[in-house]
């Protein structure tokens, strides 16, 4: 008797292990192709966690809508996720294990720049495409030197340049700047110095910062004491929301300019009614329904925008899952003219050229055209210059 | 630098000066009894941040209910850090024990990312937002309160070390262990005492730093640095000199970025904190191998 319930209960077993497979292989993709493995850094834990997680989710989200869609030509695609941790060290380490143990056509990420930079001689020595979520231009330039390195987001050379002709406009000439010593403050640093004559700018005060430093009066006390009439800070959200309740406890009448970095909810939460009056240019995203119908972005915006809150009830859209959506989209538009059977080395070299050749490719940062002299490929309009109103974000007018 | 700019540093690195007070009587409370340099320190003062953000703003308790749950819940994780890793390990190295904190910090900082999330979270601040003006400076509420109960916590110490039986065998065991237990001193139950008690304190700086600088699964390491200079200018022996200790690195901090000139900028700002740090222990190590030759 005893045997007979065995027996019973391993041939149930038996039945439930072939179901599931018959469920689990058999949806939308052909089974005679073999999944085209790609892998992805996020930073989805330490100081960038805000920017990773968002990019973990999205890619999660549409490689589930891929594959149910049938995938590439008949192949599944797989996405390998590794959290970095934020540490470019941890970051080459797992580059090492995707390309070597993982063998993966292409790699997506890193989240941040210093990161990015981290790795760079990595894949270029194994030769494989990377398509990189962070923003700093000298990720993707010189070209030469970057010939296996593609980039999304738009660059700190970019939004600087967004900051600076506004200002111009209004008739600001001294600013006063506060940036992290973080890769992503010192690349927007950078810019903010070298670019400042070019629109009749003076800077009048140069401060910095740690990223998880918890208070920064001292710095935004010098710059009280100089005759500054706007303030641009270059970090992502936290730092930054330190930055704009310090400003409110020290009874600052200027304006607060920050970089692309706050672009999620989580600097409104962070900084409370101190985000009001804060002034940042970044992709359309966030201003998604101000954007009109005419704008060829208007609708990948939407459609990414309404199923990413349905995916994920509770959270917001920011734009850095856009830079991951971006990333991701531009491997899979290049693996979809791939050939078959190609040797690993091949297929590696054959995206890294078909990458090259992407134009008017829509995305959620912006429109890409992709050359040989251009790894970025973003088509100007790209910005939007957001004011934080009540809480909420609205075009500045 | 004006003179109301001069005050506007000396209390912005006060505030500062005290949180990093706050962390390295951790250091050298739990140091003075047991010879251990307690790397999860600053990992106190992270769930006493997070928690009072959990308890206050997501389960809606009262604010005070809600602080002084996460004040025992950090307590009770030192407790436990106490008795599951390093009293099971008692018989291994000052050395191991030191690194098996490091490991308790690490494991402490995965499982509160892992439940927390990884959003730094804004608790709400005790008496409101806005800034109070004094002598030309601008200073928030949180402030006062930080300043505030940085020395009381310092004060109720004192008074608990030197006035209590329980403080004075707690300090009997900081002069000499064996001593202390031959006069029938448990010094066990004293280091798991010197646990609590270090990270009940953790767990306060969490509560009142929080509102103002906001408080994330990873803020534990950074604090827990500046936690550490701060003890160690104290010699990791006495309360009050790791107090002044404290007050004085941020108060160096601050002024530093007020100078604004050759080294002295914010750029320098972390680096001056361990070039402080390092010079300590230069002329310390003089002394320490000073006494250990007289021994």
């Amino acid at each position: 008797m005893r045997n007979y319930l065995k027996l019973s209960l391993f041939v149930v077993m038996a039945l439930a292990l072939v179901a599931t497979c018959a469920i689990g292989c058999g949806g939308g993709t052909d089974e005679d192709q073999e999944a085209y493995k790609i892998g992805a850094l996020f930073s989805t834990t330490g100081a960038q966690s805000n920017l990773g997680v968002p990019e973990e989710y999205t890619v999660e989200m549409l490689v589930d809508k891929i594959n149910d869609a049938g995938g590439i030509n008949g192949h599944p695609l797989e996405v390998i996720i590794y959290n970095d941790e934020t540490d470019s060290t941890k970051c080459a380490t797992l580059a090492t294990k995707l390309i070597e143990e993982d063998e993966v056509l292409a790699i997506i990420g890193p989240t941040g720049t210093g990161n990015s930079m981290a790795i760079i001689d990595i894949v270029t020595t194994a030769q494989i495409p990377l398509v990189s979520c962070a923003a700093g231009a000298s990720i993707t330039s010189p070209v030469s030197e970057r010939y296996w390195v593609f980039k999304t987001p738009q660059t700190d050379k970019q939004v600087v340049t967004e900051i600076y002709v506004y200002l111009q406009s209004i008739g600001v000439t001294k600013v006063a700047i506060i940036t992290s010593t973080s890769g992503f403050g010192q690349g927007g640093k950078t810019y903010l110095e070298s670019e400042a004559a070019t629109y009749g700018i003076t800077l009048v005060d140069n401060q910095t910062f740690g990223s998880d430093d918890t208070s920064m009066i001292s710095q935004l006390t010098h710059i009280k004491g100089t005759d500054a009439e706007a303030v641009i800070c270059w970090d992502t959200d936290k730092a930054s929301a330190v930055v704009a309740k310090d400003m409110q406890t020290l009874q600052f009448t200027i304006p607060l300019f920050c970089s692309h970095g706050i672009a999620n909810q989580d600097f409104i939460d962070a900084a409370g009614d101190a985000a009001n009056g804060v002034i940042f240019p970044a992709g359309k995203l966030l201003v998604v329904d101000e954007v009109p119908a005419s704008d060829p972005q208007k609708d990948v915006l939407t459609e990414y925008r309404d199923e990413y809150l349905a995916e994920y009830p509770g959270e917001s859209i920011s734009t850095f899952g856009g830079h991951a959506y971006d990333s991701l989209y531009l491997v899979v538009e290049a693996l979809e003219d791939l050939d078959e059977d190609l040797s690993l080395a091949d297929a590696r070299a054959a995206i890294r050229d078909n990458l090259e050749q992407i134009s008017n490719f829509v995305g959620i940062s912006g429109i890409f055209t992709m050359s040989a002299t251009d790894h970025l490929g973003m088509q100007p309009g790209s910005l939007a210059l957001i004011e934080i109103v009540d809480g909420t974000w609205t075009v500045s007018q | 630098m004006s003179a109301d700019q001069f005050v506007q540093y000396l209390m912005s690195g006060l505030t500062q000066g005290s949180i990093y007070a706050l962390i390295g009587l951790g250091f050298t409370i739990i140091y003075s009894v047991t010879q251990i340099i307690n790397f999860a320190q600053g990992e106190f003062v992270m769930l006493g941040g997070m928690l009072s953000y959990v308890l206050a703003v997501e389960a809606g308790l009262p604010v005070p209910l809600a602080l002084i749950i996460a004040i025992l819940i950090a307590a009770g994780v030192g407790a436990l850090m106490y008795i599951l890793a390093i009293r099971t390990a008692r018989r291994a190295s000052v050395i191991s024990l030191i690194i098996i904190t490091i490991g308790a910090a690490i494991f402490i900082r995965g499982i509160a990312g892992n439940q927390f999330g990884v959003n730094a979270v804004s608790p709400t601040p005790f008496t409101g937002r806005g800034s109070i003006s004094f002598l030309g400076a601008y200073i928030e509420p949180q402030a006062l309160w930080i300043i505030g109960i940085t020395f009381l916590v310092t004060i109720l110490l004192y008074l608990f070390l030197s006035h209590t039986m329980v403080g004075k065998a707690l300090r009997a065991c900081a002069v000499n262990p064996e001593a202390a237990s031959l006069v029938g001193i448990n010094t066990k139950a004293m280091a798991l005492i010197a646990f609590i008690i270090a990270a009940a304190i953790g767990g306060i700086g969490g509560v009142v730093i929080a509102p103002m600088a906001m408080a994330s699964y990873g803020m534990g390491v950074m604090l827990g640095l500046k936690g550490f200079v701060a003890a160690a200018v104290g010699g990791f022996m006495s309360p009050i000199a790791t107090v002044i200790g404290g007050i004085m690195l941020g108060i160096i901090e601050s002024l530093a970025v007020g100078f604004n000139w050759g080294p002295f900028t914010s750029a320098y700002k972390d680096v001056i904190a361990l070039v402080v740090l390092l010079l300590i222990l230069l002329i310390r190590s003089g002394k320490l191998a000073a006494a250990e030759r007289a021994a």
